[in-house]
This record gives C-alpha cells, sequence and structure tokens, in this order.
C-alpha cells in the first residue's frame, strides 16, 4: 500500500463541468430579469406600420395600450372582419374608451395623471375610420398626449 | 456512536433544471420596442373663433380613401412629399426669416412661424398610408430643425450634434455638458420651426 501510486492513465481527462449550472444560472437570471411578459393577449392581427422619425416611449410615464385591428382567425366568424377595438384584454366599442381612460387614471399615482400617454397600436391595414373615432373620443376624455405605435424601418415600404 | 454526516443531495442535475428554466425564458422573452410618432391632440374648445389664416400660409395634404396623396391639390408621390413640405416651410416670402433657405415666393408661405400644414385624410384611408404621411411631415420638421441645429449648435458650443440627438441628449441622464445652455438651443430651434401641423376631424 504505497501513498504514491502511480498513476499511468493514457485516456484524456473529462472537463470539469461543475461550473456549469453557475453559468447556467447567470444567464437564467439575465433572462428572468430583462423578460417582459406580454400585457394584453392580442385578439387581433396587429402588425404595425413603419416609420423611421420614431421616438422611444418614455417608460418612467404612465402608458395606456389602445389596440386596434382586423379580428383573428379564431374570432372572424364571431365578430366579422371589419377592424375593431381592443382594450385590455376584450373587444370593445369607440364609446368604452371613456370609462378605460377614467379606469386607467385611477390606477396611476395622482401625480403622474397629467402625463398619461396614450399609445395607439393599430394595424397597419385598419383604416382611419376608426383611427378618427378613437381619436376623438380620446379628445373628449381629455387624454391628449398620444403616441402612433410603429415598427422601425422606411415609411416609403409601408 | 460514531457522528454520521448527512448525506449529500446530487447536485449533478441541477444544470438541466437551470437549462430547462433558462430555455423557458428565452422563449418568452421579448424585448419591448415601444417607439412611435408622438402627438398632441387639440383639446376640445367651446368657442369656435375663426382665425383667420391667408390661404398661401396653409399647405393642404389630403389622403383620399384610394390612398393617393393629394398636396395643394395636385397629385403627389409619397417620395416628393417630404421635399414639398420642406420647400414650403423654409420659403420665408415675407422676408420677417433671416435663416430661411427658400425661395422667399410671394405667393407661398411668409414664415416658419405662420406656416401650417393641414392634414386632411378619409375614413377609408389606410393606417399605414397615414402613418408615412406623418412620417414624412414630421421628416421635413426634423430635417430643417437639424441643419438649423448643425449651425446654431457649432456657434454655442454643440459642434456635429443635430436637432434629434440635442434632444436625445437632453433626456440621456449621463450626458455630459451644460443642459441648460443645450436647452435654450433646443428652445430657440423648436421657435424658429415651430410644428404647426393641424388635423382634420373626419366624422
Amino acid at each position: 500500500m504505497s501513498k504514491f501510486k502511480n498513476k499511468k492513465d493514457d485516456a484524456l481527462p473529462a472537463v470539469n463541468t461543475a461550473s456549469l449550472p453557475d453559468i447556467v444560472f447567470m444567464l437564467l437570471f439575465f433572462f428572468m430579469v430583462v423578460t417582459v411578459m406580454r400585457e394584453d393577449t392580442l385578439l387581433i392581427e396587429n402588425k404595425l406600420p413603419l416609420a423611421d422619425q420614431v421616438e422611444k416611449l418614455e417608460k418612467k410615464y404612465p402608458i395606456s395600450y389602445i389596440y386596434a385591428g382586423k379580428p383573428t382567425k379564431a374570432f372572424e366568424d364571431r365578430y366579422g372582419k371589419e377592424a375593431r377595438l381592443q382594450l385590455n384584454d376584450k373587444f370593445a366599442e369607440i364609446s368604452e374608451i371613456e370609462s378605460f381612460i377614467n379606469s386607467e387614471r385611477l390606477s396611476i399615482r395622482e401625480e403622474l395623471r397629467d402625463f398619461l400617454t396614450v399609445s395607439l397600436k393599430v394595424d397597419s391595414e385598419a383604416n382611419m375610420g376608426i383611427v378618427s373615432d378613437i381619436k376623438q373620443e380620446l379628445r373628449e376624455v381629455n387624454a391628449l398626449k398620444i403616441n402612433y405605435a410603429t415598427g422601425s424601418g422606411s415609411a416609403l415600404d409601408n | 456512536m460514531a457522528k454520521r454526516s448527512a448525506p449529500e443531495v446530487n447536485a449533478g442535475s441541477m444544470a438541466d433544471i437551470a437549462f430547462l428554466l433558462l430555455i423557458f425564458f428565452l422563449v418568452t422573452t421579448t424585448i419591448p420596442k415601444d417607439s412611435g410618432i408622438n402627438r398632441k391632440l387639440p383639446p376640445i374648445e367651446e368657442n369656435d373663433e375663426d382665425v383667420i389664416i391667408k390661404q398661401k400660409n396653409i399647405f393642404t395634404v389630403l389622403i383620399n380613401g384610394k390612398d393617393q396623396l393629394l398636396v395643394e391639390d395636385e397629385l403627389m408621390e409619397l417620395e416628393d412629399l417630404r421635399a414639398a413640405a420642406i420647400e414650403f416651410l423654409d420659403n420665408g416670402g415675407d422676408g420677417s426669416c433671416d435663416y430661411c433657405n427658400g425661395k422667399k415666393d410671394a405667393a407661398s408661405s411668409d414664415n416658419p412661424d405662420k406656416a401650417i400644414i393641414s392634414l386632411k385624410n378619409e375614413r377609408e384611408t389606410s393606417y399605414k398610408t397615414y402613418i408615412s404621411v406623418q412620417n414624412e411631415l414630421v421628416a421635413a420638421y426634423n430635417e430643417l430643425r437639424n441643419r438649423r441645429a448643425l449651425l446654431i449648435g457649432a456657434r454655442k458650443g454643440f459642434p456635429d450634434m443635430d436637432f434629434v440627438k440635442m434632444e436625445k441628449n437632453f433626456k440621456d441622464a449621463k450626458f455630459v455638458g451644460n443642459k441648460d445652455k443645450l436647452k435654450e438651443v433646443i428652445d430657440q430651434i423648436r421657435n424658429e420651426y415651430p410644428e404647426k401641423l393641424s388635423e382634420v376631424y373626419t366624422k
């Protein structure tokens, strides 16, 4: 029984994978932190138009989203093929914008209420009729800061 | 009795579990891209006082239901809209605008402060065309402002910075430089080329 065993291993030593979990955990934490879960499930088609003179929406101010577009295939037979409005998780009528904005205002801190921006996420195939109606309704509830959400790209390609 | 040490938990599968979670988050991650064209809607006013604006100071853009562009009662392609808008805004017909580079045509707008772009659309107009037109009009203003910013900025100590970049720097907390001075320059340019875009509500 000798203490110094004569090691004569010819095989390649295996790579030490002990730190693999650490690396994976690091990546995992990164993605966990940056992940933003989608707030609303879309019931409509929502392909945003392109524009290149865009400004970033500042997250420090409250933002409300209004979606509009053609209902997706699953809802086509129930809601038709015309562009519809979606507030939160369900289809809505134009007249419901007022109560929607009011409830959004109630849910944010008082000092930020005046900074509420309404982001209009409208499908590029929708027509202006519905957009005009939304805008008029927003004027009536005095939510005047709006933002037309767009993808980035040349506007001439639309 | 001999002290027995607690058996070690086998951590070999930890990597697998972590991988599983990692892949889940990889798949569900959507990097949010919240950007777009900011606009301010006009408030509803009770008094309907008619402000008299000279016809030559209004640049009418009409998008019809077939997505055709009618600029000053003439058909125009979208590609030409930006140049036409710049020419109109930068005209400086009454000579009061010493920074304008336009033709000083008496039949076109007096100065950038008086020049108004009026945008009208029909209900059948498609949203993407509307956004394209909005984009081109914003681009026209931005181009004029950028040109001005490069000129003024060089004198005021902000060289090689166009207007868009100035605004970005102003909002950027990490910007090193005199923000008060930058704000002054931005406000000056905003006053020189104010964004006057009026939209007609189509019932």
